[in-house]
C-alpha cells in the first residue's frame, strides 16, 4: 500500500511542479500578480510531497519490502540499518528521486530566503527551476520508478553492491548532488534575467551567494568521492580520470569559473553575456555529469542501466535545456555596450584570464571524456583515454593560472600600474624558488615535482598572504567575508597543489608475494606480514590480515586489512587498512592468497602529505560557505 | 578604428591563438594517449601494431590460470571464444577477476602473448566489452574452441 501512496505523492509533485512552472513564468510575461504568488506556495508544497514519496521508499528498505523491486535489487535482510538507509540512492531510481529531493530543498530555500527579491524575478526563478523538476519527475514516473512492484516478491534482496557498503557512500551522493542541482539556481536566475530583459548586476548579485554554496557543496562532494576511491578501491589512487569522476569535475571548473566572473560583472557590469553563458554551461554540465554518470553510457560502478528510453528521454531533456537556453541567450542577451571599460593591466583581464584557463581545462576533459563515446558511435573503432592526456593537459593548463593567482587580488580593477602588484609580490616571489631549490637540493632523489610542489605551495600561500596584509593595513577598510572566503579558498588551492606535487613525487609503492613473518621495507618503514585469519561480519565473511609497521626499532601501528566474501552475491571485496597522519598515509591492502602455507599477495603504500588533498579541497569549501555569508549579499534590494 | 574595438579586437586574436595552441595541445595528447581496444581474434588477424601498447578484452579461460609459487608471476589465457591469446602478468590481480569473468588488459604483444602492465576487471560483474561480447556472439556459431591451458 505505501509504495503506491509514495508513487502518488511523487504524481501529486509533478503537478505541482507543473504549477509552479507555468503560472508563474506566464503571469511574469503578462503581469498578472495573482498568477506569480502562486510561485512559492507550489514550491512548498512540491517539497512536502517529494519528501514524503523519499521517506516511503526509505521505509520500505528498512523494513525490508522486497515487493518493491528497487529495493528487492538493492538491499538484503542482512544489511545494517546505516546502509539501509545509503541505499536509497545506491542505483538509478533512488538517485534520481535524490536528485529531485534535493532540488526541491534548494528550490524551497529560494522561495525562503529570497523575501526581499521583486515578484516577477522570484516568480521566474522558482518557475524555472520548477521546469526542472518537471523534467526530472516525468524522467522518473516514466522510465525509473522506484516504486514499481516485484510479483511474486522475492522472500530476500540481491544486496547493496558490496563497493558501496561503506560510510563514504553515505555522505557521497547526497553532498555532490547538492553541489549539481545547487547550479540549478545560477542557471533560474540566468534565464529569469533573460526573460526579464534587464540583465544587470542585481540578477548576479542574487544569485551569488547560492552559486558560492552550491560550489563549496560540490567540491565536498568530490573530494568525499575521491577519499572514498582511495581507500576503498584499494589501489591507493586518489583520482583516476575515470568518466564518473571527469562528469563531476567539469561542472566544478566550469562553476569555480562562473564564481570569478559574477563577481565581475556585479562589481563592474563587465562580462554580462559570459556570466549568462557560464551559468547555462555550469548547470548543462551538471545534467550532462548526473546523466553520464547514472545512465549507463559509461560502464562503471556508477551506472546501473543501459535503457534505450531513458537515453532518448536524456538526450531530448538535454537537447530542450541546452538547446532553449542558448535559444534564449541569442534572442535576449545584451547587445549594449557591455559594462565599464577596463586596461589591459586589470584585475578584469586577470580574472578573464583565469576564466579562459578554466574552461579551456574543462573544455579538454569534456572532449577526453566523450571522444570514446563518440567515436563508438561513429564506428571508428574503440577507444579509451588514458590518463596521461589529462595530466600533461593539466599541467600546461594549471602552470600559468598558478602563477597568475596571486596577483588577482592584488590588482585594481579597471586599471593599474602593472608595475605595483609585481613590485609587492617579486620578493615572495623569489623566496619561494629559494625554497623549492633547497627541497630540490634536499631531497636528490626526488623527482622535480617535489621541488615544485614546494615552490608553488608557498608561492601561493605567501601571494595570498600579502594581500591580506596589505588589506589589513589600508586603514578604514573593512576586511569583507567575501575577501575572508576567497583567501581560504587560494590557501587551499595551495595546499591541494602542494600535496598533489609532493605525493606524486615521493609515495612508495610495493606489490609483494609475502609469506608468514616476512618484512618488506617501503620509505622509512617496515612492514611485517604476521599472517591472515578467519573472521565474520554482519552479512560477509572475511579474511582477516595482520600487519605491523616499525619504524626503526619501534613498532608505530597495528594494521588489519581485509577481503571480505558478502554472502549475498558472493562478491569479494578488499578493505584496506590505513594508518592516517597529516603528513603521511601508511596503507596495506591484501592481495590474494598465493600459495596454501598462508602467503598472500600484499600491496604496501607510503602516501605522504595525501590526505591533505582532500584538505584543500575541505579549505576551498570553507571559503565558498564564507562568501556566501557576505554581508553585501544581504542587503534589501536597491538599484544598483 | 577606435580603441574600444582596437581592444576587442586584440581580445578576439588573443582567444583565437588560445584556442589553436590548445587545439593542437590536445590533438597531440589524444594521439599519444589513445588506445584501441583489441579482442583476441582482432590480435590473431594481426591489428596490433608492433610493440604498441593497446587493450585487450576477453573472458578469462576457465582452468587456464597459473601461478609461479612465492611470486606475484600469473599466467592466463584471454579469449573471444574463437581465437585465445596467453597473457603474463606481474602484480596484483582486482577483486573481480576470476575464471570465466571478462577483462580488460592493457599491455603489448611479446612474441605470440601479451605481456600486461594492468589488468582490470569491470566493477559490474555482468559488464562485457561490447565488440566481445559480439565476437562470442559470433563464436557460438562457430564449432567450439575449448580453453586451453597456457604452454609453459
Amino acid at each position: 500500500m505505501l509504495p503506491e501512496l509514495g508513487q502518488l505523492a511523487l504524481i501529486l509533485a509533478l503537478l505541482l511542479a507543473s504549477l509552479q512552472a507555468l503560472l508563474p513564468l506566464f503571469g511574469a510575461q503578462r503581469g498578472i500578480e495573482a498568477w506569480m504568488r502562486i510561485a512559492r506556495p507550489a514550491a512548498y508544497g512540491q517539497l512536502l510531497f517529494v519528501a514524503v514519496a523519499f521517506g516511503i521508499l526509505m521505509h520500505a528498505f528498512v523494513v525490508h519490502d522486497f515487493s518493491v523491486a528497487y529495493v528487492a535489487r538493492n538491499s538484503n535482510s542482512l544489511l545494517p540499518i546505516g546502509y539501509c538507509i545509503a541505499a536509497v540512492w545506491g542505483a538509478h531510481e533512488g538517485s534520481l528521486l535524490l536528485w529531485i529531493l534535493i532540488l526541491a530543498l534548494w528550490t524551497g530555500a529560494v522561495a525562503r530566503f529570497s523575501r526581499s527579491l521583486p515578484l516577477p524575478v522570484i516568480a521566474r526563478v522558482l518557475g524555472t527551476m520548477g521546469l526542472v523538476s518537471v523534467g526530472f519527475l516525468l524522467f522518473t514516473l516514466l522510465t525509473s520508478n522506484p516504486f514499481a512492484r516485484l510479483l511474486p516478491m522475492p522472500s530476500e534482496g540481491a544486496d547493496l553492491n558490496p563497493l558501496l557498503q561503506d560510510p563514504g557512500l553515505i555522505m557521497h551522493p547526497p553532498i555532490l548532488y547538492s553541489g549539481y542541482v545547487g547550479t540549478t539556481v545560477a542557471f533560474a536566475f540566468a534565464i529569469a534575467a533573460l526573460l526579464d530583459g534587464k540583465v544587470d548586476a542585481r540578477w548576479v548579485r542574487w544569485s551569488r551567494p547560492w552559486t558560492n554554496v552550491a560550489w563549496a557543496l560540490l567540491t565536498i562532494g568530490i573530494a568525499l568521492g575521491s577519499w572514498w576511491a582511495y581507500y576503498e578501491l584499494g589501489w591507493g589512487g586518489w583520482w583516476f580520470w575515470d568518466p564518473v569522476e571527469n562528469a563531476s569535475f567539469m561542472p566544478w571548473l566550469a562553476c569555480t569559473a562562473l564564481l570569478h566572473s559574477q563577481a565581475v560583472t556585479e562589481k563592474r557590469g563587465s562580462f554580462r553575456g559570459w556570466t549568462l553563458l557560464l551559468a547555462i554551461a555550469a548547470f548543462s554540465l551538471s545534467l550532462l555529469g548526473t546523466f553520464l554518470v547514472r545512465s549507463g553510457v559509461i560502464t562503471s560502478v556508477h551506472s546501473f542501466a543501459a535503457d534505450p528510453a531513458r537515453g532518448l528521454f536524456i538526450l531530448v531533456f538535454l537537447g530542450i535545456v541546452i538547446g532553449g537556453s542558448l535559444l534564449l541567450y541569442a534572442w535576449r542577451a545584451p547587445r549594449d555596450n557591455d559594462g565599464a571599460p577596463f586596461a589591459f593591466a586589470s584585475r578584469e583581464t586577470l580574472i578573464l584570464a583565469n576564466n579562459l584557463l578554466l574552461t579551456t581545462a574543462c573544455a579538454m576533459v569534456l572532449i577526453g571524456t566523450l571522444f570514446p563515446l563518440f567515436a563508438d558511435a561513429m564506428h571508428l573503432g574503440r577507444y579509451s583515454v588514458g590518463p596521461p592526456y589529462f595530466g600533461s593537459m593539466f599541467y600546461l593548463l594549471m602552470a600559468p593560472l598558478v602563477l597568475l593567482l596571486p596577483f588577482g587580488p592584488l590588482t585594481r580593477w579597471q586599471r593599474e600600474q602593472a608595475s605595483l602588484p609585481i613590485k609587492l609580490l617579486l620578493p615572495w616571489l623569489v623566496v619561494s624558488l629559494i625554497g623549492g631549490a633547497v627541497a630540490f637540493v634536499a631531497m636528490p632523489n626526488a623527482p622535480w615535482k617535489y621541488a615544485a610542489g614546494v615552490a608553488i605551495g608557498l608561492w601561493l600561500v605567501l601571494g595570498t598572504l600579502r594581500f591580506v596584509r596589505r588589506r589589513l593595513a589600508m586603514d578604514g577598510q573593512r576586511f569583507t567575508a567575501e575577501m575572508l572566503g576567497m583567501t581560504f579558498a587560494h590557501i587551499g588551492i595551495a595546499v591541494f597543489f602542494f600535496s598533489v606535487l609532493l605525493t606524486e613525487a615521493t609515495s612508495v609503492q610495493k606489490d609483494v608475494a609475502v609469506a608468514r613473518g616476512q618484512q618488506v621495507a617501503a620509505g622509512d618503514y617496515m612492514f611485517r606480514f604476521d599472517g591472515v585469519q578467519r573472521a565474520t561480519g554482519p552479512n560477509y565473511l572475511s579474511d582477516r590480515g595482520t600487519v605491523s609497521v616499525f619504524r626503526g626499532d619501534n613498532k608505530i601501528a597495528t594494521l588489519h586489512p581485509e577481503k571480505r566474501q558478502y554472502a549475498a552475491g558472493g562478491q569479494i571485496m578488499t578493505e584496506t587498512a590505513i594508518d592516517p597522519q597529516i603528513n603521511r598515509d601508511l596503507y596495506v591492502a591484501l592481495g590474494e592468497p598465493i600459495d596454501a602455507r598462508g602467503g598472500w599477495a600484499l600491496r604496501v603504500y607510503v602516501k605522504p602529505w595525501v590526505r591533505c588533498i582532500w584538505l584543500g579541497a575541505l579549505l576551498m569549501a570553507l571559503g565558498g560557505f564564507t562568501t556566501a555569508f557576505d554581508r553585501r549579499f544581504r542587503r534589501k534590494n536597491e538599484t544598483v | 578604428m577606435n580603441p574600444t574595438r582596437k581592444r576587442r579586437l586584440g581580445f578576439v586574436l588573443l582567444a583565437l591563438a588560445a584556442i589553436i595552441i590548445a587545439g593542437t595541445l590536445m590533438t597531440l595528447a589524444l594521439r599519444h594517449n589513445v588506445r584501441y581496444l583489441l579482442t583476441p581474434t582482432e590480435v590473431a588477424a594481426g591489428k596490433n601494431a608492433d610493440d604498441q601498447l593497446f587493450r585487450l578484452g576477453g573472458v578469462v579461460c576457465e582452468g587456464s590460470v597459473r601461478r609461479t609459487t612465492g611470486t606475484l608471476d600469473v599466467r592466463f589465457v584471454v579469449t573471444d571464444r574463437v581465437h585465445q591469446v596467453p597473457v603474463r602478468y606481474t602484480g596484483i590481480l582486482p577483486d573481480l577477476f576470476r575464471e570465466g569473468q571478462s577483462i580488460i588488459a592493457t599491455g603489448h604483444m611479446v612474441g605470440d602473448g601479451f605481456r600486461a602492465d594492468e589488468v582490470l576487471a569491470k566493477h559490474d560483474e555482468t559488464y562485457m566489452p561490447k565488440e566481445v561480447a559480439e565476437a562470442i556472439a559470433r563464436g557460438k556459431t562457430l564449432p567450439h574452441t575449448p580453453c586451453a591451458p597456457p604452454t609453459p
